[in-house]
């Protein structure tokens, strides 16, 4: 896709206190193009975005939109511009209806009726459905990125800004998003795509330019070269795929039936009679899009959450009614979702993170005292083990970037060497390169006979590394099958929940 | 009309002046926790209000000038609370009864000295013929224009809450302010215009109770009329409308057990006077054991501070 240049960056530059977030970044997108910005966490693709929506002042360079100066001072002025941007973590109001939260993005909305005619048709147009009158807190993640898409269909963009949109889509999900896409750019749309997942990248845009810690280290087509090249290109350094060793199953270690619980919270998914075992040695991938049970399913294992006796057996033994460090003594750890706030205390160092979790199978507490000696010991190996990127183990948990806090989270369940894991997207906004090192660890404990549960969004995280695959869906989980063979037709269809639910359900109704 | 000696004409009459206090200091939370802040210094606007609407009131002679005074009095005691808690980040649960028991102290320091004056007293207004219709000419023809702009007022939040562009982004603010932010919204502008809204209210409602629900002065005068607001904002489940019932529920019962005390009723004094506080508490438990519909429509971000990272 040629034609005239849209937006040209010039030598932009962004400093925070004690990171150089952007450093003399240049590229230029072409009218109608889809342009990927690809990097590691923390290689400034967002502070870039932000700096072109207005969010975040640039220090140094100039932008030109069309031939002229663009500077814009905050979101209100580059969305008069032509800019518009859907958000990675989405900006919307859960307890607000559609329309209403496509009114907020807008500067000058019409009138409700007037607005509610226009997102119907909008959204039909685009082949993105939508009610105006439900409120958001009741729609799929799918259906909300089409809110943002929508909202920002509305005001005729001349550029794009989509920051890791399909993070929470499942395929099929993908496929509409990207024929809308490919739809915008046909109309003449600009399109800056931010993206960890190469093969959509390689699919979907027309060129990319690759930032490594702040700089601009490469621009390619991305048709023109593989996955693995980009990945590579990206991280500075050669990648290797988690390496399987071959599978010596053990006998059950984790087996769940009939397990049953309403969700503790309003938009919640409750959980209807899920069972599935583990053995030792064994990933089971459980796919499936974000709120349809994975974090009540994660609490229900993690003793968050308690039910009957032998709905959660470990060995044979009925662990159902006991909580979390009881469970942790059986060795079962867990990793939830939610970084800051569930799998961490925020204003807490990490040290006292560690300690919060590791104390039962660390020994860190003797007599009721803490034993700081052995709480220091242990933060600092998994700071050291895991690359977790901080000025020291007394930094509060909140001032780490989500990716090295994920490492965090991750390294200290881990490095308890529980006999059972269990993880909730274990790489979710982590780097591809610090997202293989835990897929390796996670392989690692699984090698060293643990039984390891990955619950994910990730379909090829949970096709590298697991060994059978089930879906939940609307807290329903499918039958579990060998991820080997498996292809991405059959999971999206098993994520849709139209297939594999009934023989599910015909089994455990026989069990 | 009468029942156990009670006229219940004049008994709505005067419930309907005895709710004024509180739905104006009820109506202004529910704009501020709507926003995600949770002013818990209410009693201390209040009596701010009071305290300043009657000195206002007593120098210049004009009760009308004496609301302002009161609403003013009120919003510079909200600004140490949008100081520490919109800039400072100071926990707003703390620093709220910190208002309150900061506007206690210095209400009764300025008071010295107006213990025992009259202020100007508020006319009714003059509807003429209409306040001869029989009851309803008592019940809603005799009132003061306070009684009046306390309703236009509430009206008017209803609508500018659900209708207007200005109530949405509101709502917005106080539903997610991190998304609000995203989409270019000066969260914590916003906030402060709303606490000073909420001051500006509780002070008008101080004001009420000592220019003509007493009306004189003496310390502590509010009597708690400012926690009670606070209850009603979670027994209306934030809803406009819902603190307009709430309110006339709650001064029913203070107007009630007064008239019942004077009535000569059976039941010991100290429980009549104790019986608006019960029904508080009673119905607080009864509204938050129903977990679901109330918690649900609370604000999704109250009472968290907003910090713009990056």
């Amino acid at each position: 896709m040629t034609g005239d240049t849209l937006l040209s960056v010039e030598g932009i530059g962004k400093s925070y206190p004690g990171v150089r977030a952007n450093d003399d970044v240049s590229f230029r997108i072409g009218a109608g193009e889809v342009h990927a910005l690809l990097g590691e966490n923390g290689a400034g693709k967002s502070t870039l975005v932000k700096m072109i929506y207005g969010l975040v002042k640039p220090d140094v360079g100039r932008m030109m939109l069309r031939g002229k100066a663009y500077a814009p001072a905050e979101p209100r002025a580059a969305r008069s511009s032509g800019v518009a941007m859907v958000f990675q973590h989405f900006s919307l109001f859960e307890a607000l209806n559609v329309a209403e939260n496509v009114a907020l993005g807008m500067d000058n909305p019409p009138p409700m009726r007037e607005l509610s005619g226009r997102i119907r048709e909008v959204s039909e147009g685009y082949g993105l459905p939508l009610d105006p009158a439900r409120l958001v807190g009741d729609l799929s993640a799918g259906e909300r990125q089409r809110v943002e898409i929508v909202r920002c269909l509305l005001q005729s963009p001349k550029l794009f800004i989509m920051d890791e949109p399909t993070s929470v889509l499942t395929p099929q999900e993908v496929e509409i998003l990207f024929r809308t896409l490919r739809q915008l750019a046909a109309e003449g749309t600009s399109i800056l795509y931010i993206s960890h997942k190469l093969e959509e990248i390689r699919a979907l845009c027309d060129a990319a330019t690759i930032l490594r810690r702040g700089k601009v280290v490469g621009s390619l087509v991305p048709k023109d070269v593989s996955a693995r090249e980009m990945a590579e290109m990206m991280v500075g350094a050669t990648l290797n795929a988690p390496a399987r060793a071959a599978g010596k199953q053990g006998p059950v270690a984790l087996r769940v039936t009939g397990l049953s619980v309403p969700s503790p919270s309003a938009f919640g998914t409750s959980l209807k009679d899920v069972g599935f075992e583990v053995r030792q040695g064994e990933v089971l991938g459980i796919g499936g899009v974000a709120g349809n049970g994975q974090d009540e399913l994660l609490a229900a294992l993690s003793g968050e959450i308690r039910t009957g006796r032998d709905v959660v057996q470990v060995h044979g033994r009925g662990i159902g009614d006991v909580g979390p460090n009881e469970r942790r003594r059986d060795g079962i750890c867990t990793a939830p979702e939610e970084r800051l706030g569930h799998a961490a205390a925020p204003d807490m160092s990490l040290m006292e993170n560690a300690l919060l979790s590791g104390s039962v199978r660390k020994h860190l507490t003797k007599k009721g005292f803490i034993d700081w000696h052995g709480t220091r010991a242990f933060a600092e190996e998994v700071v050291k083990t895991f690359d977790v990127r901080t000025p020291g183990i007394g930094t509060a948990a909140r001032a780490l970037s989500g990716g090295n806090l994920q490492k965090f989270v991750l390294g200290r369940e881990i490095l308890q060497e529980p006999e059972i894991i269990i993880v909730n997207q274990p790489t979710w906004g982590v780097d591809a390169a610090a997202a293989a090192f835990i897929r390796q660890r996670l392989l690692d404990r699984a090698a060293a006979g643990a039984a390891v549960v990955v619950i994910s969004q990730d379909i090829d995280e949970i096709m590298e590394i697991a060994d059978r695959f089930a879906a939940l869906n609307e807290g329903r989980l499918s039958e579990p099958v060998p991820t080997q063979g498996l292809t991405i037709d059959q999971i999206g269809l098993m994520l849709g929940g139209a297939h594999g639910m009934h023989e599910a359900e015909a089994h455990h109704a026989g069990a | 009309m009468e029942i156990f000696g009670i006229n219940i004409a004049v008994l709505i009459a005067s419930l309907m002046v005895a709710s004024v206090p509180i739905m104006l200091a009820a109506i202004g939370e529910l704009v501020v926790e709507k926003a995600g802040v949770l002013n818990l210094g209410v009693e201390g606007m209040m009596i701010m209000g009071a305290i300043c609407g009657f000195i206002t009131a007593v120098h210049t002679g004009s009760p009308m000038v004496g609301f302002l005074g009161g609403a003013a009095g009120a919003m510079a005691l909200s600004l140490v609370f949008i100081l520490l808690t919109q800039v400072f980040l100071a926990n707003q649960v703390a620093t709220g009864l910190a208002l309150t028991l900061f506007g206690l102290g210095l209400s009764s320091l300025l008071g010295q000295g107006y213990n025992g004056i009259k202020p100007p007293r508020l006319g009714d207004v003059p509807f003429g013929p209409l306040e001869n219709i029989p009851f309803f000419g008592r019940v809603l023809f005799t009132h003061d224009i306070m009684v009046y702009a306390s309703i236009a007022i509430v009206a008017a939040v209803w609508a500018v809450l659900k209708y207007s562009r200005a109530g949405l982004i509101l709502r917005a603010v106080g539903e997610s302010h991190d998304a609000a932010h995203a989409l270019g919204y000066k969260v914590v502008r916003i906030r402060i215009l709303a606490i000073l809204f909420g001051a500006a209210m509780a002070g008008l409602g101080g004001a009420y109770v000592s220019l003509v629900r007493v009306p004189q002065w003496t310390d502590g005068i509010t009597a708690g009329a400012g926690w009670i607001a606070l209850a009603i904002v979670v027994f209306a489940s934030w809803k406009p409308w819902r603190v307009l019932i709430g309110a006339y529920l709650f001064g029913g019962i203070t107007v009630l057990q007064l008239n019942l005390q004077a009535a000569g009723a059976r039941i010991p004094v100290e429980y009549l006077s104790m019986s608006p506080y019960l029904i508080t508490i009673l119905v607080l438990v009864i509204m938050s054991s129903g977990r679901g519909r109330a918690s649900l429509n609370a604000p999704a971000a109250l009472g968290q501070n907003f910090h713009a990272s990056r």
